[in-house]
């Protein structure tokens, strides 16, 4: 270790490098007022090899997170088949994929629409009555008209409708994939009800 | 001198010894402050620390608490890798096996349970001792940024390790628990905003992330695993470094006086 300087050592020294530095800073700024508003060839570099890592990197995130989204996922798909419009019959609610998808078929004169099998209050899977032509829940009581409208119980919202459109070869295609939630306006939309 | 003495005086006069231990024995104040400051360890902490910072009525010694549990799960845990396979085929059975088949597996097991669960109230017990003494304050408001993101993290830890098990609970738990991903706001499929984002659906959005997948499957355990045992504690390796560097620098706070 070096020997401890005095206080007058000291403050003689930092006076000496205070003016050093004061020189550099005024150098620097004349080199730059040169310049002229051009860059220097070391701004260049500097900023070639910036961009250069910057690009990089953002590069290398954007991978990272891409790579997180497999292309092949061993899960069943999201949307099914559900065979021709004229295997349902008019003003019935068909149960037919209730037990595998989870999805009920509504055939009206004017089209088609397909209901989430799920009650909105906690989840269950509500039971068709054709009797009373209501969905009924078995564990609250959550009753819903055909369109899938709560009228009873505790459910604070209707049924969800999921997408349903035509395939090439004509047959029903259910996606579940994609919600439409009344309260939010969104049975008008295109997916929500096949005209047939 | 005595046999045991001329040997000790062997071992520390050797160059071995003295190559990894430079400041030698002796206990005085000056020895005391190079070997804190020497040791690549002890060197985040500072050289002298003041009473009044030990005190137990002011600190609760909490932060110190989570640090042990911290090093207790670290330790225990690392016996557990030795025994668990997370893929979806195993991983129930290698816990099972690990619990009741391994020496002192149940024994590894419990620890790490209690300890994961002890560093969260800790952790938490921390904070509120931090808050209610005001040490969060400048010029500590840095460390309390780095606290609060320990925290989370301390969280996540928990949360990930939650599905390890692979049983009924641990899986529909998560479940409950990641659900909330839909709802992120943009970024989930069923979350506010999400419409800016075309193409954002059931496996790909902020959950898919999570899951790797549109549900909980072998892949989730995979990543949790690995977020788990490597990325999480990895990170909070790295804060909790910066955590203990900042007492240094900022000094420690200390009751009113």
């Amino acid at each position: 270790m070096a020997k401890p300087a005095s206080a007058e050592q000291k403050a003689a020294t930092a006076d000496q490098r205070r003016i050093e530095q004061a020189l550099e800073r005024e150098k620097a700024a004349r080199a730059k007022a040169n310049l002229a508003g051009l860059w220097s060839r070391r701004d260049v570099f500097g900023r070639f090899g910036w961009a250069i890592f910057g690009a990089f990197s953002g590069i290398t995130l954007l991978a990272a997170v891409r790579s997180a989204f497999p292309r092949v996922l061993f899960q069943p798909p999201t949307s099914f088949k559900a065979g021709l419009p004229t295997d349902f019959t008019i003003g019935e609610v068909s149960t037919k994929f209730q037990k595998d998808q989870r999805v009920w078929i509504v055939r009206e004169a004017e089209g088609i629409y397909a209901i989430f099998a799920k009650c909105t209050h906690l989840g269950c899977t509500p039971r068709w009555l054709v009797a009373e032509n209501k969905f009924k829940c078995p564990c609250h009581g959550s009753g819903f008209y055909k369109s899938g409208i709560n009228f009873e119980g505790p459910a604070p919202r209707p049924l969800e409708r999921v997408k349903v459109t035509r395939a090439e070869d004509g047959q029903l295609l259910v996606d579940k994939g994609v919600k439409y939630l009344y309260e939010k306006g969104q049975w008008d939309k295109p997916g929500a009800f096949l005209k047939v | 001198m005595t046999k045991w003495e001329e040997l000790k005086l062997q071992v520390t006069e050797s160059p071995v010894w003295k190559s990894i231990f430079r400041h030698g024995y002796d206990d005085t104040p000056r020895n005391r402050v190079l070997m804190v400051s020497g040791n690549v360890f002890l060197h985040l902490h500072p050289s002298k620390v003041r009473r009044h910072a030990t005190r137990l009525r002011f600190t609760w010694c909490m932060g110190g608490i989570t640090f042990l549990m911290f090093l207790v799960t670290v330790v225990t845990g690392v016996y557990l890798m030795f025994y668990y396979r997370p893929t979806a085929e195993y991983a129930y059975a290698d816990m099972k096996y690990l619990e009741y088949d391994m020496p002192f597996g149940m024994l590894m097991r419990n620890m790490h349970r209690w300890a994961a669960h002890g560093m969260v109230i800790a952790v938490w017990l921390h904070m509120f001792r931090v808050f209610m003494t005001g040490s969060y304050k400048p010029p500590r408001e840095f460390n309390w940024v780095v606290g609060v993101l320990l925290l989370v993290l301390t969280l996540l830890l928990s949360f990930t390790g939650y599905l390890l098990p692979w049983d009924q609970l641990s899986i529909w738990a998560v479940t409950v628990g990641s659900n909330m991903g839909r709802a992120t706001p943009i970024l989930g499929h069923e979350g506010p905003g999400h419409e800016l984002i075309p193409g954002l659906n059931n496996v790909y959005d902020a959950r898919a992330f999570l899951y790797g997948g549109g549900e909980i499957g072998p892949h989730t355990l995979l990543r949790f695993y690995i977020l788990h045992c490597i990325f999480i504690p990895l990170v909070t390796s790295l804060f909790l470094a910066v955590h203990f560097w900042r007492i240094r620098r900022d000094g420690f706070s200390g009751p009113a006086l």
